[in-house]
């Protein structure tokens, strides 16, 4: 869990750059840890609430892990949950506000969500197993990659959902575009719909897994 | 100082609280005017939007201000309290500042109380357009609905809503449901008020002197099929009154 991180280590060396791929490729918070799956299946029924998502996530877990990670060496070991929790919980309503100011009609869709990465596994497992034992730097990267792995995962899904249960992309009317219609196709409603959600991560991990050996068991 | 001291851990928790505390709320109270023109901007889009007049979040209010001519707030007698025109208010309260859940509280305790309505011109044609607030299923259910100069016909209707059952009560925002209000009329040939009715089976089960007054509902949004039915006729209803005075 803890690396001795060296000092007058070059920003983007080694190690660090694997934080990033790492989190994006075999540790993926979402396909291999299997976190954050909730709101995986809530906000991905449409390309630009996933977006707007993994931002948030992003700006949360990145921000969230440097402070944690500069706080490290003065959280009291009983109550660090309870402080894990106040800054997420800060960064979250930050977020949230932000949205509504800026983002109104996206904040309208994403609704409950928002508010809800304060549940999302992803934050509290990277701030105990990772901040609370890093550096900054290391932390801030460790954040950003762990939220690409996730907002990828969730923009795939979403492409695939909003492709072929809305025929559109960002709104835009693909099929429309290209006659599909004509010829007698129909979008298929049960993709809209939140099972079709986890049966498409569910492809997304038996694809990744095929291909990367090392993730299977036994 | 030992950190996992009891003192260490009160004053810890102290600071954390008030400094993020502090931070919350100057995010709050320097994000607050957008918000409040945001959800503006939503509801004069949602006005204009019953009258068949497409706006954005960056021009609905200059559209507004183009089309809705008159803001009038009618009590319960039907008399008018208060107008907004050009900017200028006779009366105590704006109808776009009226809270229409409050006066439904007042209205439901037997006070009296106030009525918005909006009062448009598009392309030479006057439509009346009255907000309408009800229960649905699971949340709030409310909408706009576009009279004709006739006070009768509907010109038009859009529905929005809290949290209704995705694919089932959510259809009540999509246009192939709200479409088939346009036409409809909501008193019948004797000057009777009626309202439009949500059918459930569909308008054609009615006898065909109803048909003009009733909708086909959604397929398994029953519950929220009637929610909508009922806000109609008991926001309508308010109107009444109204309507007899100016004939």
């Amino acid at each position: 869990m803890s690396e001795q991180v060296q000092e007058k280590e070059s920003l983007f060396s080694a190690k660090n750059r694997k934080l990033i791929t790492n989190a994006i490729g075999k540790d993926n918070p979402i396909t291999v840890q299997v976190l954050g799956i909730c709101s995986a299946l809530a906000v991905t029924a449409k390309l630009e609430p996933a977006i707007v998502m993994s931002i948030s996530v992003l700006f949360v877990l990145a921000m969230g892990n440097v402070v944690i990670s500069l706080l490290r060496n003065t959280i009291p070991q009983r109550i660090r949950i309870i402080v894990q929790l106040v800054i997420i919980a800060a960064l979250v309503i930050l977020v949230d506000q932000v949205l509504k100011a800026f983002a109104y009609e996206v904040s309208k869709q994403l609704s409950v969500f928002v508010g809800l990465i304060i549940t999302n596994c992803i934050i509290m497992g990277r701030f105990e197993a990772f901040s609370m034992a890093n550096k900054p730097w290391p932390s801030f990267l460790d954040g950003v990659g762990n939220s690409i792995g996730y907002g990828m995962i969730l923009v795939i899904v979403a492409f695939f959902r909003e492709l072929l249960g809305s025929g559109t992309i960002f709104g835009w009317h693909v099929f429309e575009a290209i006659g599909l219609y004509e010829i007698g196709y129909k979008n298929n409603g049960l993709m809209i719909l939140p099972p079709m959600a986890l049966i498409t991560v569910g492809i997304i991990i038996w694809v990744q897994r095929s291909r990367n050996p090392e993730l299977i068991k036994d | 100082m030992n950190s996992n001291s009891n003192s260490y851990i009160f004053i810890y928790s102290v600071v954390m609280v008030v400094i993020v505390a502090a931070v919350l709320s100057t995010a709050a109270t320097v994000l607050k005017p957008f918000q409040e023109q945001n959800k503006k901007n939503e509801k004069m889009s949602s006005i204009l939007a019953s009258a068949k007049i497409e706006s954005t979040a960056e021009n609905a209010e200059e559209l507004y201000n183009k089309y809705i001519t008159k803001e009038l707030v009618i009590n319960a007698n039907g008399d008018i309290v208060g107008t907004y025109a050009n900017g200028e208010l006779d009366g105590d309260i704006r109808a776009f500042d009226v809270n229409i859940k409050t006066e439904q509280f007042k209205q439901g305790k037997g006070e009296d109380f106030l009525s918005p309505l909006y009062l448009c011109d598009y392309n030479g044609e006057k439509y009346y357009i009255i907000p309408m607030l009800g229960k649905g299923l699971w949340g709030p259910v409310w909408g706009n609905i576009a009279l004709e100069a006739d006070f009768n016909t509907v010109a038009g209707v859009i529905f929005d809503h809290k949290g209704e059952t995705p694919g089932l009560g959510a259809e009540i925002t999509t246009s192939a449901f709200e479409d088939q209000f346009v036409g409809k009329t909501i008193f019948k040939e004797n000057g009777e008020f009626i309202s439009v009715k949500i059918q459930k089976g569909g308008a054609k089960t009615l006898p065909a002197n109803m048909q003009d007054h009733a909708v086909d509902a959604i397929s398994g949004g029953t519950i929220t099929s009637d929610a909508v039915s009922h806000m109609m006729k008991s926001c309508l209803g308010n109107y009444v009154e109204y309507s007899k005075k100016q004939k």
